[in-house]
C-alpha cells in the first residue's frame, strides 16, 4: 500500500465542498458535503454554524446511506386498476398526470366543501408553506405531527411564560449550576444540549435525571432518580409546595414578573369568581392581558394598581376590596392547591421517597438563592425602570416528550413552568432562556377560525389553521359546540389543541365523524406505521370499504422519499427528494433555529440533483398552488407568480408590502436589512456566501428579561416579531383556563360545552395546576394491566426517520422489551425469552430484555425500530420485521367509552397531545413452539417500480465508484 | 518520539454513536477503506467498524449506573498484534506510534486479532485481509488541511468533544495533562501491552445543604406575617398588680 502520509484525499477524484443544512433529524446542524466525481465523500459539522459548532452525529455522518438507499422512490406512481389499496402494486406514471389527477380532483372538492381535504404532515419545519397551502385551499383540516410529540410541551409552557423548550427556548447551560432534566427529552435540540451538556459538567454542573430509565442523557447523571411514569406532576408540586414552606422562592420575581401578587376574585356564588379583579382603560387590539390588575399593598393595607412605584404588595393573604368583593393573591391561591400536596403524599405516587423529594427542593431553591450571578449589564423594564445589572438563579430543566405523552401532561408541565418561575429563573443567565421569535404573547395572537362560516368554497380559510384560543369564544366549533376540523381540535374535546391531532385523523375519517372527507394527502408521515397508534386496526381502516364497495378514506395520496409502509396504501404516490436534493427554508414563520443570544433562521441548498423523477414537496405545492389558482400562488389574472420554490421564498410576502417572507437575513433590495425588509433577489445567494444560516446577534441588553424587556419588546415589534410591546406576565395563576372552567359551570356569556363535556372542561381547566392520574389509568383494570409500557429513540435514531439506513441498522438492528429482572421473575420468563405483551386492546409478541435501568413497574423498547416486512427497501427476512417490533399495536388512539363519548381521543383533555405514555399492559412468556418471531406479521410489502434493483450481499462504499458498482440510477 | 493516541472521557460521553459514522464514512473512502458492510439490507446485517461503543449496566436497581464505553485500537506501545503477523503487514509507525495493517502484505490469518486482548481488529470478509482504527491517518498526516482539522474524524464530530486527541509523551499536550490531572487510566495495564489511548472515570457532583443554610434572615415568608391583630378585652396589663 502506498504510504498513508504521501497522499492527500484531496488529489482522490474531484473533490466539491458544499455547505447546506442536515435534515437526518429535526436539529438542523450546519454540514459541509464534501463530494468526489459528484459523489458523497463526507459530511461533516459546520465549525462555523451556530447549532452545532462542527460537531454532527451518528445520523448525520450515515447521510451517504440515506442518499443511496434502496429505499427512494423515484416515480410517481398510481395505484394499478383493480389492485387493492395497501397491496403494493403500482404502475409508474409522469408528473404530469399526477398534477392532472390532483388538479380535477382538489378543484371540485374546493368548489364544493374545502374540508372535504385535508393536509398533514409528519414533520414540522415546512409549516410556513404547508400551512399556508391548506389555508389558501380553505380547509381547516391541517396539522403537523406535534399533537402526538410533544404539543403538551409547547402548550403548557407557553400559555404559562410565553416561551417553551426546544426551538423556542432551552435551558442555559453555560451559566446553570444545577440542571435537572425530567424524562425522556433526549431527542429534541440533540447536538445542542449534547454540546452544553458536556460542557457544564466538566465546569462541575450538577445534574439531576428523573425519569423511569437511565439511559440517554440519564446515563451521564450525577444522580438518577427513578419515578413511575405520569407521575412528574405530584413529584413537581410536592417539591412545590417544601419550596414555599421553606420560603425558598424568589419574592421580588414572583412580584414583578408574574401574576403571583394579583388579586383574584375569590367567592364561588360570583360569575366573576377565578378571574383577575380589571379596572376599565384602554386596552390594545388583542392584548389578552392588559395592565389594569390589582395589588394588596402591605403598607396601606388596601388595594392598589399593580406595577405602582414603591409598593410592596402582599403574596399571601385574603381580602376585602373596598366594594366589598373578597380577594387573594394569585400566590395564595397556589399556596392553598399545593397544601395537600406533600413529599409524603407524593412519595406514594411517584416511587421516590419522601426525603429524596425534599432534598431535590432544598438543592433547587438554596442553589438560586445562593449562588445568584449578577451580569454587568444595564436594561431598562417595560414600566420604565432602569437596571445595572442581570441577575440569574441558575438553575435550569429541560422535559420534552416523558412530561408531554401523558393525557396529565398539559398540567404537568404548567406546574414545571411554575416550579422555574418560582425558583425566578425566566429569561435569565443560568436559567430558562428564550429563543426569537419567543417570548410571544400569552397566549400568542394567532387563532383558528371560530365558526363554519370560516370554510366557503373556493375561498381561503378565514383565519390561521392553527392557533392559541385565549376564551371560549375562540374555539372553532358549530352551533351544538361540536367539532368543525376532522381532527377535532379546537372543539369542547381539546380546546387547546394548537398542533392539532394528526393521530386521530384516519380513525375519524374511517368512521366518517365528524365528517367524510374525500382526499387525505399525507406528508413524510408514516400513518400507516410508528406514527400511528393502535396500528394493526389503522392498517385495516384505511384499506376497509363502505357497502357500495368504494374506500372509506376514498382517495389518499402520500408524498414521501422512501418506500415506507405508508406509501404500500397510496393511491398516488409523489416521491420528494432527500435533503440533499432541495432547497428549504427554517423560517421565523414556522420553527427556526434562534440562539438564545438572536434570532438565526437557516436553508438548505441542494448539493447533488435528485435522483430519477423525484420533486421536492415544496415544488408540489407551488405547483399545485397555481394550478388551482389559490390566490397567493397566482398574479391577478390567475397566471402562475412564482417559478419554483426558490422563486417563491425570495419574492412572497405575507402581504403584499409587508415586507415579511419566509427568511428573515438579508431582506431589502441590496441585502442590507433583515426580519423585515422588500424582496432581495440575490437572498439565495447571501446565504450561501455565510454557510446557509443567518444569525442576528441582540445588544447585550436585549438578550434577557425579554418578558420585560421594553428595549427588546419595542425592537421586536418594530421588527414585526410581535404585535404589541405590552410586558408579558408570567401566568402563575392562568385566567385563560378559568374562563373554559367558567363557562363549564354556565358562568360565561358565551360559549358553554356540552353537557358530555362539561364536567371533563371544568376539571380539567383548573386555573392551577393539580395531580390526577393519567386518563387511561382510570378506565382500565390497572391490576390486570399493572405495568407502564414506554418507548424511547436510541441515539443513533433521535427523531430520525430511516432505519434502514445501512449503516445506522446495524448499530440497533432489532429491538427487545426491556425489564426490570424483579418484574421478569415475577412474571416466569428469562432473559432473552420470547414474551406476549398485551393491553386491552392488543398484544405484540416480542423478545425480553433484561434491565437494572428500569424501574420495576415499567417496560420499555426503543421506538421505530421494528419495521414491517418488505417496507424501506429491506429484505422480508431483515431483523427489523423478523425481531424488531412496534408497540404502537397496543397503545390505543381512543379511550374507552366514558361520560364525554364513545369515541374520544386518548389525549390530554386540554390540548389533545396523544398520551402514547400512558398505555398500560401485561407480560407473560410465549407458550413453548410458538414461532420465535415478532407478532403481528403482516404479509411482505413489495417493492414498487421505480425502487433500486435488490442490493446484493456485499456493499463496500467508496466515493466517486458506488453508484455504478451498485447499479444505482442516476 | 510522539506517541499519538485518544483520551476518551466516559464522564461526557453520552452513547450517542457519532464516533461510529463519522469513522465509517471518512475511512470507508480514505486510505484504510472500503469498510464492507455484509447483507447491508437482509437479515443480520454486518460490517467493518473501526470504532464501536458498548454499553453496559452496572449495579442493582436503584443504584444503577449506564456506561457508555467506545473502543477503538487503544494504538499500544508495545502492541502484541505486531509481531505475531507472519508477513509484517501489521506494523507500528515509528514517526507517530500508529499502529497500521498494509493490506497488501496481509494474508488474513487472523494471528493479529487472537494476539490483541482487546479485540479491536475487524477482519474484512469481503477483501479477507484485516483492518483496524489508523487514527485517521490519511487526515492528521494531510497537511494540504487546515491544523484545526486534522485530527481523526471521530475527534471533529464528537458533540460532547468526550475524545481529545494528540502526543501522550509531550507532557504538556492536552492529552497529557487529562490523564494526569482527571484520573486516566489505561485497559487492562496487567497485559503489559502499554495503551495509548486512555479513559478519564465518571466525576460526581453533589451538593452539601446544612440545615442552617435552608432558612435564612431575608426568607421572604417573613414578609408575608400576618397584620397584628387589634386587641381585645382584658389584658394583664389590666388585671394584674
Amino acid at each position: 500500500m502506498q504510504d498513508p502520509t504521501s497522499r492527500s484525499d484531496s488529489d482522490q477524484g474531484r473533490v466539491e465542498v458544499k455547505e447546506t443544512t442536515c435534515y437526518m433529524c429535526a436539529c438542523r446542524c450546519g454540514i459541509r458535503v464534501t463530494l468526489r466525481d459528484g459523489e458523497i465523500r463526507h459530511i461533516e459539522g459546520n465549525p462555523d454554524h451556530p447549532l452545532n459548532k462542527g460537531a454532527i452525529c451518528a445520523k448525520g455522518s450515515s447521510g451517504i446511506m440515506k442518499q443511496y438507499s434502496p429505499a427512494r422512490l423515484t416515480k410517481p406512481l398510481l395505484r394499478k386498476q383493480g389492485a387493492e389499496r395497501g397491496s403494493s402494486e403500482f404502475e409508474e406514471i409522469s408528473w404530469e398526470r399526477a398534477f392532472e389527477l390532483i388538479e380535477g380532483r382538489l378543484s371540485k372538492i374546493r368548489a364544493e366543501d374545502p374540508k372535504k381535504f385535508a393536509l398533514f404532515t409528519g414533520r414540522d419545519q415546512m409549516q410556513a408553506l404547508t400551512g399556508m397551502f391548506a389555508k389558501q385551499f380553505g380547509t381547516p383540516n391541517y396539522a403537523a405531527h406535534g399533537g402526538f410529540c410533544s404539543v403538551n410541551m409547547a402548550a403548557g409552557m407557553i400559555y404559562t411564560i410565553g416561551g417553551s423548550f426546544w426551538e423556542f427556548g432551552g435551558p442555559d447551560l453555560d451559566r446553570a449550576k444545577l440542571f435537572i432534566m425530567i424524562g425522556t427529552a433526549e431527542d429534541h435540540h440533540s447536538n445542542p444540549l449534547k454540546i452544553a451538556l458536556a460542557d457544564f459538567k466538566r465546569r462541575g454542573g450538577r445534574f439531576i435525571s428523573i425519569n423511569p430509565i437511565r439511559t440517554g442523557y440519564s446515563a451521564i447523571a450525577d444522580e438518577w432518580v427513578p419515578i413511575k411514569p405520569g407521575t412528574d406532576g405530584a413529584l413537581i408540586m410536592a417539591i412545590t409546595h417544601e419550596l414555599i414552606k421553606q420560603g425558598l422562592y424568589d419574592r421580588d420575581f414572583l412580584i414583578k414578573y408574574t401574576n403571583s401578587a394579583e388579586l383574584v376574585v375569590d367567592d364561588p356564588s360570583r360569575d366573576d369568581h377565578g378571574l383577575f379583579r380589571r379596572f376599565e382603560m384602554h386596552i390594545e387590539e388583542g392584548c389578552f392581558d392588559p395592565e389594569n390588575k390589582l395589588w394588596w399593598d402591605i403598607d396601606l393595607d388596601r388595594e392598589i394598581s399593580t406595577h405602582t412605584p414603591g409598593v410592596d404588595p402582599r403574596l399571601m393573604g385574603a381580602f376585602k376590596l373596598e366594594d366589598g368583593t373578597p380577594v387573594k393573591p394569585a400566590f395564595q391561591l397556589l399556596k392553598d392547591r399545593v397544601e395537600e400536596y406533600t413529599p409524603e403524599w407524593a412519595a406514594h405516587i411517584t416511587g421516590i421517597p419522601a426525603d429524596t423529594i425534599r432534598r431535590l427542593a432544598h438543592e433547587m431553591g438554596v442553589v438560586a438563592r445562593d449562588q445568584k450571578i449578577e451580569l454587568p449589564i444595564q436594561w431598562t423594564d417595560t414600566w420604565g425602570n432602569d437596571h445595572d445589572s442581570v441577575i440569574g438563579n441558575p438553575v435550569a430543566f429541560h422535559a420534552m416528550r416523558g412530561l408531554a405523552a401523558h393525557s396529565n401532561g398539559f398540567q404537568s408541565i404548567r406546574a414545571l413552568s411554575i416550579l422555574m418561575t418560582l425558583l425566578g429563573t425566566i429569561d435569565r443567565p443560568g436559567g430558562f432562556r428564550h429563543k426569537a421569535p419567543f417570548p410571544r404573547p400569552i397566549p400568542p395572537c394567532p387563532k383558528p377560525p371560530n365558526s363554519p362560516e370560516a370554510v366557503q368554497p373556493n375561498t381561503p380559510l378565514d383565519g390561521m389553521p392553527l392557533g392559541w384560543p385565549s376564551k371560549p369564544d375562540d374555539l372553532f366549533v358549530d352551533e351544538d359546540g361540536e367539532a368543525v376540523r376532522l381532527d377535532k381540535a379546537f372543539s369542547w374535546e381539546y380546546p387547546l389543541s394548537v398542533h392539532g391531532l394528526m393521530h386521530n385523523v384516519i380513525t375519524n375519517a374511517w368512521r366518517g365523524d365528524p365528517y367524510k372527507i374525500d382526499t387525505l394527502l399525507l406528508f413524510m408521515a408514516n400513518m400507516a406505521w410508528n406514527s400511528s397508534m393502535n396500528t394493526e386496526n389503522v392498517r385495516k381502516m384505511l384499506t376497509d370499504k363502505d357497502e357500495d364497495g368504494e374506500y372509506k378514506i376514498p382517495f389518499l395520496i402520500v408524498a414521501d422519499a422512501f418506500q415506507s409502509e405508508t406509501v404500500a396504501f397510496a393511491d398516488l404516490v409523489l416521491p420528494d427528494t432527500t435533503y440533499l436534493e432541495r432547497h428549504d427554508a427554517m423560517s421565523m414563520l414556522d420553527r427556526p433555529i434562534s440562539e438564545f443570544d438572536g434570532p438565526v433562521d437557516s436553508v438548505r441548498i441542494p448539493v447533488v440533483p435528485p435522483r430519477g423523477d423525484c420533486k421536492p414537496f415544496q415544488e408540489v405545492l407551488i405547483e399545485l398552488g397555481s394550478r388551482l389558482g389559490l390566490p397567493a400562488f397566482v398574479k391577478e389574472d390567475g397566471s402562475r407568480k412564482f417559478r419554483d420554490y426558490p422563486d417563491f421564498v425570495v419574492n412572497y410576502e405575507t402581504s403584499p408590502g409587508s415586507g415579511i417572507g419566509f427568511l428573515a437575513g438579508w431582506r431589502g433590495k441590496g441585502g442590507e436589512k433583515f426580519l423585515k425588509g422588500d424582496p432581495n433577489p440575490r437572498q439565495w445567494e447571501m446565504y450561501k456566501e455565510n454557510g446557509c444560516f443567518y444569525h442576528y446577534e441582540l445588544p447585550k441588553s436585549y438578550q434577557y428579561m425579554r418578558n420585560w424587556n421594553r428595549g427588546y419588546l419595542e425592537w421586536a415589534r418594530a421588527h414585526s416579531m410581535i404585535r404589541y410591546a405590552e410586558p408579558i406576565t408570567i401566568h402563575l395563576y392562568s385566567e385563560v383556563l378559568q374562563r373554559f372552567r367558567l363557562a363549564a359551570q354556565g358562568k360565561w356569556p358565551g360559549r358553554i360545552p356540552p353537557q358530555r363535556l362539561r364536567k371533563r372542561v371544568e376539571e380539567n381547566f383548573d386555573p392551577l395546576p393539580f395531580y390526577s392520574a393519567p386518563l387511561e389509568h382510570k378506565l382500565v383494570d390497572t391490576h390486570t394491566y399493572p405495568l407502564n409500557a414506554l418507548t424511547q429513540r436510541p441515539m443513533a435514531m433521535y427523531h430520525s426517520w430511516d432505519s434502514q439506513n445501512a449503516w445506522l441498522r446495524q448499530i440497533h438492528t432489532h429491538n427487545y422489551l426491556f425489564v426490570n429482572p424483579r418484574t421478569a421473575e415475577a412474571s416466569g420468563f428469562g432473559d432473552g425469552d420470547w414474551i406476549w405483551i398485551e393491553s386491552p386492546i392488543n398484544k405484540v409478541r416480542c423478545m425480553a430484555r433484561f434491565s437494572e435501568a428500569v424501574e420495576p413497574g415499567t417496560v420499555w423498547t426503543w421506538n421505530a425500530i421494528g419495521k414491517a416486512a418488505g417496507s424501506w427497501g429491506l429484505s422480508p427476512k431483515a431483523n427489523e420485521s423478523q425481531k424488531g417490533f412496534l408497540l404502537n399495536h397496543v397503545i390505543s388512539e381512543e379511550l374507552p367509552p366514558c361520560e364525554a363519548g364513545d369515541h374520544m381521543s386518548n389525549s390530554d383533555p386540554v390540548t389533545g397531545q396523544a398520551a402514547w405514555f400512558d398505555v398500560r399492559v401485561r407480560i407473560y412468556p410465549a407458550e413453548a413452539g410458538e414461532p420465535e418471531v415478532t407478532s403481528p406479521q403482516f404479509k411482505p410489502q413489495k417493492r414498487v417500480p421505480g425502487q433500486d434493483p435488490k442490493r446484493g450481499k456485499w456493499q463496500a462504499f467508496v466515493a466517486g465508484a458506488f453508484r455504478k458498482k451498485a447499479k444505482i440510477q442516476e | 518520539m510522539t506517541q499519538l493516541a485518544l483520551v476518551i472521557d466516559l464522564n461526557v460521553c453520552v452513547g450517542c454513536h457519532a464516533c461510529v459514522t463519522s469513522c465509517k464514512e471518512w475511512n470507508t473512502s480514505g486510505w484504510a477503506g472500503p469498510m464492507t458492510d455484509q447483507r447491508p439490507y437482509d437479515a443480520d446485517p454486518t460490517g467493518v467498524f473501526f470504532n464501536r461503543v458498548q454499553t453496559y449496566e452496572a449495579g442493582v436497581f436503584p443504584n444503577t449506573e449506564t456506561y457508555h464505553f467506545p473502543k477503538s485500537c487503544l494504538h499500544c506501545e508495545d502492541p502484541p498484534c505486531v509481531p505475531v503477523c507472519p508477513t509484517g503487514a501489521s506494523y507500528k509507525r515509528e514517526d507517530n506510534g500508529v499502529v497500521l495493517v498494509d493490506y497488501d502484505k496481509c494474508i488474513g490469518c487472523k494471528y493479529c486479532s487472537w494476539a490483541c486482548p482487546y479485540g479491536v481488529r475487524e477482519f474484512d470478509e469481503q477483501q479477507k485481509v484485516m483492518k483496524k482504527c489508523t487514527l485517521c491517518i490519511d487526515r492528521i498526516t494531510d497537511m494540504s488541511l487546515p491544523e484545526s482539522e486534522r485530527k481523526p474524524a471521530c475527534v471533529l464530530a464528537c458533540p460532547t468533544r468526550a475524545r481529545i486527541y494528540g502526543d501522550i509523551h509531550d507532557p504538556d499536550s492536552e492529552v497529557s495533562v487529562a490523564i494526569r490531572e482527571q484520573g486516566g487510566y489505561a485497559l487492562q495495564p496487567e497485559w503489559g501491552t502499554e495503551p495509548s489511548n486512555h479513559y478519564l472515570p465518571r466525576r460526581k457532583t453533589r451538593i452539601q445543604i446544612h440545615e442552617d443554610e435552608l432558612v435564612r434572615v431575608d426568607n421572604p415568608l417573613k414578609k408575608e406575617a400576618l397584620p397584628t391583630l387589634p386587641a381585645a378585652g382584658e389584658t394583664l396589663d389590666d388585671v394584674a398588680w
